[in-house]
C-alpha cells in the first residue's frame, strides 16, 4: 500500500472577475492520480500555471479539493474532521520555495522550529525541547548555538535549512517541497539538495518534490509526473522518462532545458505559442494547440493516461511504447 | 575601436564597494555574457553603462566606461539622454514590473519611437516592431494592456521597445529568469536572431551558465565584485580554469548524468562589505593554499585570449 494515494483529484478554484461578469472556476487540478511509496521521492514538474503547486497544497489540505480522494497511510484525508486532520498533519510537512517569506521575522529560529513541537506536544520539558531543537539544527548543518538568532541574520541557503529543520521537527513521513531550491544561489542549491537526500536516507522520508527544473528532478527523484494544464501527461521512473520521453510535451520540455556543454547539444524543439489559460482550456488534448504532431482526433478527444507494462504512463493518442 | 570598453570600474554604495575593478570589452555586433550569483556586482556593472544607478547612494569611484569611444562617466545630461536608448537599451528580468500598467503596449512603443525616431513614430512601425519580436496578430496586440499578455509576450514587448530606439548595444539583464523553460528557449532564440539580423551587440547578464552557450561569444564570470575568469564561450564551458567556474559548473545536476551526490560548494556567497582578504573565493575553494588568504590574485592572461584570476591554475 502506498504511503500517499491520490485518486482523480480535482481542485477548482473560483475566479473573481469584474462584478458584472459571471463567476467562473479555474480547473487548477483536473483529475490527477498519483502515488508516493514510503521512502520514495516523486517529482512533479511542469510550467507555471500547470497546477503543480495547487496539487501539492491540496495533498496537505491547505487548499480544499473539489473532488477525488487523498489516502494517506490507509486513511482518507478528504473525509477527516479538523481534529483528526491535525494528528495526520504531523506526519506530512511542507517546505516552501521562498525562505525569506516563509519564516516569521520576529521569531528566533529556535522559536520557529520549536512551535511545531509545542503544537503537537512533542517535548514534555523545557530541557527536552531545547535539546530537540539543537539536534534538529545540527541535522540540517546549522550551528545549534544559533537558535537564538533571527531569520535576517542568515543567508538564503541557511534559511532554507531552517525551513527544513522546522518541517522535520515533528518527525514526518512525507515532505511536500515546493520549489525548495529555486530561490537559492546556484552554488548553494547543491548543498540543499544533498541535505534533502541525506535526511531521506536517515529517516526513510518520502517526498513530493515540486520543481520546474528537470535536471534537479531527474537527479533527486525516483519517479516523475509531468503536468500540463492541471493534468498529468506522463509519469514513470525519472531516469526512463528523462532519457526517452514519450509525450510530445515532455520531449519539448526536456529539449528546452539549457545545456552547458556545447558539444552535447541536442536539437531543440521550440514550442510555438504559450500555455493556454486554464480558464479556457482547449477541447480535446490540452496540449494539441502547441503540439508538433497533433492530428484530427487530438482536437476533439481528450487522451486518457494509459498505463504501460513498464511502470510508465502517457496521456497521448499518438505515443507508442 | 570596441563599441563598449569598460576600464577598471569601481562603484561604491555608501562606503561599501560593490564593483571592484571590472574591465570589459565588447565589439560591435558581439555578444558577451556576464555571469555570476546574487550580489556579485553584475547588474550594477550593467546599469552603470548608461549611468542608470541613482547617485547617491551609488558613486562611481574610479575607472571609465567608453561607449563608442566616449566616456559615459564624463557625459553631460544632454549627452546621456542621447545615448540612453539611442546607443544602449535595456531589457530587464521582470517585464511585468518594467511596463507601464495603464498604457496600451502600442502607446508605450510609440513613446520610445517619438523620442528617438520621430518621423517613423506611427502605427505601421509599431506593428513592424511587434512582428519582428514574434508577437502573433500584432495589429490587435498594440491595443492590449500589459496585464493582458503573458510573461513571455510581455518580455517580447520589452524587447520591441528596446529595438524601437535602434540601439547599437542591448543590455539584457536576466531576460529569461522569470520565464518558463519553453518560453526561455523562445526568448533566447529571438535574441540570437535579432543579433544576426540587426548586427546589434548584446551584453547578457545571467546567473545561468546553461543559457550562455546559445548566445554569447565570450563569457566573463564575476565573483564578489571582480571578474575571476574570462574566455571564449566554448573554451570556458568545456574547460573552465578558475576553481569557482569549475565548481559552479560541477555543482548543477546535468540531465542524463547519474551521480549520487552533487558536488556542492561549501559556505555561502559573501555579501559586499564582507569580502574576505586575499582571494575572495579562497574560503570556499577546494584548492586554496595558505598564501591564497593573504595575497590578492590579479586577473592575468592564461593561454590564448583567456584571463584567470588565480595564480595556481594548471594550463
Amino acid at each position: 500500500m502506498p504511503l500517499l494515494d491520490v485518486q482523480d483529484l480535482r481542485v477548482h478554484l473560483p475566479v473573481r472577475g469584474p462584478v458584472w461578469s459571471r463567476p467562473t472556476v479555474v480547473r487548477a487540478v483536473d483529475g490527477v492520480s498519483l502515488t508516493v511509496e514510503a521512502g520514495e521521492a516523486v517529482g512533479l514538474v511542469g510550467e507555471s500555471g500547470c497546477g503543480k503547486t495547487t496539487l501539492g497544497r491540496a495533498v496537505l489540505r491547505l487548499v480544499e479539493p473539489t473532488a477525488g480522494r487523498i489516502v494517506f497511510d490507509g486513511r482518507e484525508l478528504t473525509k477527516l474532521e479538523r481534529g483528526a486532520l491535525r494528528g495526520l498533519r504531523r506526519r506530512m510537512q511542507m517546505v516552501f520555495q521562498d525562505p525569506f517569506n516563509s519564516l516569521n521575522p520576529r521569531r528566533t529560529v529556535g522559536e520557529s522550529v520549536g512551535e511545531a513541537l509545542d503544537i503537537h506536544r512533542l517535548a514534555p520539558t523545557r530541557a527536552a525541547r531545547s535539546e530537540r531543537i539543537a539536534g534538529l539544527l545540527t541535522s540540517v548543518g546549522l550551528d545549534p548555538a544559533h537558535a537564538d538568532r533571527y531569520p535576517h541574520e542568515f543567508s538564503g541557503g541557511q534559511r532554507q535549512r531552517i525551513g527544513i529543520a522546522r518541517a522535520l521537527a515533528v518527525d514526518p513521513q512525507l515532505l511536500v517541497c515546493d520549489e525548495p531550491v529555486s530561490a537559492l544561489d546556484v552554488s548553494v542549491q547543491a548543498q540543499v539538495i544533498n541535505l534533502l537526500r541525506d535526511v531521506q536516507r536517515e529517516r526513510g522520508l518520502a517526498y513530493l518534490f515540486i520543481s520546474h527544473d528537470l535536471a534537479v528532478v531527474e537527479h533527486f527523484c525516483q519517479r516523475i509526473a509531468v503536468m500540463y494544464l492541471g493534468r498529468v501527461v506522463e509519469t514513470g521512473p525519472s531516469r526512463a522518462v528523462c532519457r526517452q520521453p514519450r509525450h510530445p510535451y515532455t520531449q519539448a520540455l526536456l529539449s528546452a532545458v539549457p545545456v552547458v556543454d556545447p558539444q552535447s547539444k541536442r536539437p531543440r524543439i521550440i514550442l510555438t505559442g504559450e500555455v493556454p489559460s486554464p480558464l479556457a482550456p482547449p477541447p480535446g488534448c490540452p496540449f494539441h494547440p502547441r503540439c508538433p504532431v497533433a492530428e484530427g482526433r487530438c482536437r476533439t478527444e481528450a487522451p486518457a493516461l494509459r498505463m504501460g507494462s513498464d511502470g510508465r504512463a502517457v496521456a497521448c493518442h499518438l505515443a507508442g511504447d | 575601436m570596441p563599441l563598449l570598453d569598460i576600464r577598471d570600474l569601481r562603484i561604491d554604495f555608501g562606503s561599501t564597494r560593490v564593483v571592484d575593478g571590472v574591465s570589459l570589452s565588447l565589439a560591435e555586433g558581439g555578444c558577451l555574457a556576464l555571469v555570476g550569483e546574487s550580489g556579485c556586482g553584475k547588474s550594477v556593472t550593467a546599469l552603470s553603462i548608461a549611468r542608470l544607478l541613482p547617485t547617491p547612494p551609488a558613486r562611481y569611484a574610479a575607472g571609465e566606461i567608453a561607449l563608442q569611444g566616449r566616456d559615459v562617466l564624463r557625459m553631460t545630461p544632454a549627452e546621456l539622454r542621447a545615448i540612453r536608448g539611442g546607443v544602449v537599451s535595456y531589457v530587464f528580468q521582470e517585464p511585468g514590473a518594467s511596463l507601464n500598467p495603464v498604457l496600451r503596449v502600442g502607446a508605450q512603443i510609440r513613446e520610445t519611437l517619438r523620442l528617438h525616431r520621430p518621423r517613423e513614430a506611427g502605427e505601421t512601425e509599431v506593428v513592424r516592431l511587434l512582428k519582428q519580436v514574434g508577437i502573433p496578430a500584432p495589429e490587435q496586440r498594440t491595443r492590449d494592456y500589459p496585464h493582458q499578455l503573458s510573461g513571455g509576450m510581455q518580455q517580447r514587448v520589452m524587447i520591441a521597445m528596446a529595438l524601437a530606439a535602434a540601439p547599437k548595444l542591448l543590455v539584457a539583464d536576466e531576460p529569461t529568469t522569470a520565464l518558463d523553460v519553453t518560453i526561455q528557449a523562445q526568448i533566447i532564440e529571438l535574441l540570437a536572431e535579432l543579433r544576426r539580423q540587426l548586427g546589434m551587440a548584446i551584453l547578457l547578464i545571467t546567473h545561468n551558465l546553461g543559457i550562455v552557450g546559445d548566445l554569447a561569444d565570450r563569457v566573463a564570470v564575476m565573483y564578489a565584485g571582480q571578474i575571476v575568469e574570462e574566455a571564449a564561450t566554448g573554451d570556458l564551458l568545456r574547460r573552465p580554469l578558475h576553481p569557482y567556474t569549475q565548481a559552479l559548473l560541477r555543482s548543477a545536476p546535468i540531465l542524463g548524468r547519474e551521480q549520487d551526490r552533487l558536488e556542492a560548494i561549501p559556505g555561502t556567497v559573501p555579501v559586499p562589505g564582507q569580502w574576505p582578504a586575499g582571494c575572495r573565493f579562497a574560503p570556499r575553494c577546494p584548492m586554496a593554499r595558505s598564501e591564497c588568504r593573504e595575497q590578492v590574485p590579479v586577473l592575468a592572461p592564461c593561454g590564448g585570449d583567456r584571463l584567470v584570476r588565480c595564480p595556481f591554475v594548471e594550463t
